[in-house]
């Protein structure tokens, strides 16, 4: 008894110091891997701080030394950067808006209407998710150069509302509420539009911000497409901005005034990241769209 | 009395439908439908469109840059999918444990993902620079002499390789630690108790019951990867470009450099028919190797 207890006793040890073990090594490879993540933006971070005569060292100093945001009024003075903020704020918050009220209102639509030709509508839709985007990259440019919106807000916004994908997700949500909801607000006398408004968004609340944060992240970080609409600085979003900064035909690219771009240009979205983190993984691990 | 109920129905249902649909046909399918029959057009915008049949799939066949571009693709996608597979799912193994401050890393791990390409790229060709760049400054450290990376048409797109892996890892791997939160702890600890060690519980509970995550993963990365455009445009110096230039590349060009819009129209549909293809062939094959759980 004492013998196999004595045995037993032993073995728990012995797991116990192999779990911290293996916990220890763990942690390191951990903190390599988030070192790996974080030290580029650190680094970046750190060159846009510097003056430029210190940009190019043989030995990289991570800690500014002095530290300068001369970079960054160099960078005002070269091209309206705040105009470009406000640029891909309002695209990125109109769009957002946009692309989540279309979307909820189909939807709703396909969720909970019953209609000749529901399905058929529905599988054009599902046909529409397959078409990637260089496809209608060319024709949708020359319509808003037929229309002649190049350099215009609406040619920025307008195409990404239409997300057949935004109508998808938030119609497997709204199927997943229950009939008896509506159909009690309907015998008081509720219209459809009270009953999206007051019963069917509030309970699709995760869904719709799933939907928010993809629609925000891929409007903050559109490049492709604003860089052929937006041909003038004042309605350039600010990735299309800053990406002009770079190499250019002429002198030797200034890495502090680059690096200083590229932080105003994520910054914002970091914000948004930490704030609501677990959207943006949710929202990644569902639709597997990346920004 | 029906007649009227039923004009009202189809109101609401206009009401609801009609910005979403009116928008779709207008920016989707539209632009779809006429981007089809652009293949057929020889056009530069300015003068009417001229019609030239299949010439311009006959022109792309004989087109050494494309195919060169092609080959890019193929080899960035021959590098970048096995690497960030695997790198994503030991990314997940290990953000899987319950460690104390495990939330921290897994938000590190994920903070590429939310960032833009452009920030990305830009961010990378600074570090990647061959002189002033951090990583030569380290490879220095352990005696190796880094490559001229983007100034070199050798090793540019390694370059775009490495920092694509890194961008991506967070976001395969999210997906890997969904499919590993899903395995049911019972699976393990029968295993355990019938003595099979960790590699063992790896080897056959891990991996099969995560063949549908990878199935996913390798999906979504060949449809994203084929077509590959922000890091390849924006990384690579002006003389390396001729060892990246990579297919979405290339009908960026032609549709907005050459005014080549029936060109690159084509190029558009063969690329989209190369992708629909391979991923065809990956849900033939998935019954080869993928698990769904009974």
């Amino acid at each position: 008894m004492t013998l196999r207890h004595r045995i037993q006793t032993r073995a728990l040890a012995r797991q116990v110091v192999l779990k911290r073990l293996v916990d220890t090594a763990a942690y390191a490879v951990l903190t390599l891997l988030a070192l790996m993540m974080l030290i580029p933006f650190v680094w970046m971070l750190s060159t846009s701080l510097k003056p430029a005569e210190f940009i190019l060292r043989a030995t990289p100093e991570f800690i500014p030394d002095p530290i300068t945001t001369s970079s960054y009024t160099d960078l005002v003075d070269l091209m309206p950067v705040d105009r470009m903020l406000m640029n891909s704020v309002v695209v990125a918050v109109l769009g957002t808006t946009g692309q989540v009220l279309v979307s909820a209102l189909a939807a709703y639509a396909f969720a909970r209407m019953t209609w000749r030709g529901r399905e058929v509508v529905f599988v054009l839709y599902l046909l529409t998710m397959m078409v990637p985007r260089q496809i209608t990259l060319i024709p949708q440019f020359i319509l808003i150069r037929e229309l002649g919106w190049v350099n215009t807000y609406q040619a920025l916004i307008l195409p990404g509302i239409f997300s057949a994908f935004g109508v998808f997700l938030l119609r497997q949500s709204f199927l997943s509420l229950p009939r008896e909801l509506e159909e009690a607000a309907f015998i008081d006398g509720a219209n459809h539009f009270v009953i999206f408004w007051r019963i069917v968004l509030p309970s699709a609340r995760p869904a719709l911000a799933t939907l928010t944060v993809l629609s925000f992240m891929e409007y903050w970080n559109a490049y492709l497409w604003p860089l052929f609409v937006a041909r003038r600085d004042v309605f350039m979003t600010l990735p299309v901005g800053i990406a002009k900064l770079q190499g250019g035909p002429r002198a030797l690219t200034q890495w502090n005034m680059v690096m200083a771009g590229a932080v105003i240009t994520v910054l914002p979205i970091l914000i948004v990241y930490v704030l609501a983190q677990k959207w943006f993984i949710r929202s990644v691990t569902l639709s597997g769209i990346k920004g | 009395m029906a007649g009227q109920r039923g004009l009202q129905k189809w109101g609401w249902v206009l009401v609801f439908l009609a910005p979403s649909l009116l928008g779709l046909l207008v920016f989707m399918v539209g632009p779809i439908l006429y981007s089809l029959r652009l293949t057929l057009y020889d056009w530069n915008l300015l003068s009417d469109p001229d019609y030239v049949g299949t010439a311009n799939f006959v022109e792309l066949y004989h087109d050494d840059t494309f195919w060169t571009a092609f080959e890019h693709t193929l080899t960035f996608l021959l590098f970048y999918i096995p690497s960030v597979l695997v790198l994503a799912l030991l990314t997940a193994l290990l953000l899987n444990r319950p460690l104390r401050g495990i939330a921290f890393f897994r938000a590190a791990t994920f903070v590429p993902v939310v960032s833009s390409w452009v920030v990305v790229s830009l961010m990378w060709r600074w570090i990647f620079n061959p002189r002033y760049g951090l990583l030569n400054f380290g490879l220095a450290k352990i005696g190796i002499d880094g490559p001229a990376w983007l100034f070199d048409p050798d090793s540019a797109l390694h370059a775009i390789i490495i920092a694509s892996v890194w961008k991506d890892i967070g976001f395969i791997a999210v997906m890997y630690l969904a499919g590993l939160q899903n395995i049911s702890h019972t699976y393990y600890e029968a295993a355990r108790i019938d003595g099979a060690h960790p590699i063992q519980l790896f080897r056959h509970i891990t991996l099969p019951l995560l063949t549908p995550t990878t199935f996913f993963a390798l999906i979504i990365s060949l449809i994203n990867g084929f077509q590959i455009f922000e890091q390849a445009w924006l990384m690579p110096e002006r003389f390396a470009r001729r060892g990246t230039t990579v297919v979405v590349e290339q009908i960026v060009n032609n549709a907005f450099r050459y005014n080549r819009m029936g060109y690159a129209a084509t190029m558009s549909w063969v690329l989209f028919g190369v992708i629909f293809a391979v991923t065809l062939v990956q849900l033939a094959l998935q019954k080869r190797w993928v698990q769904y759980e009974q």
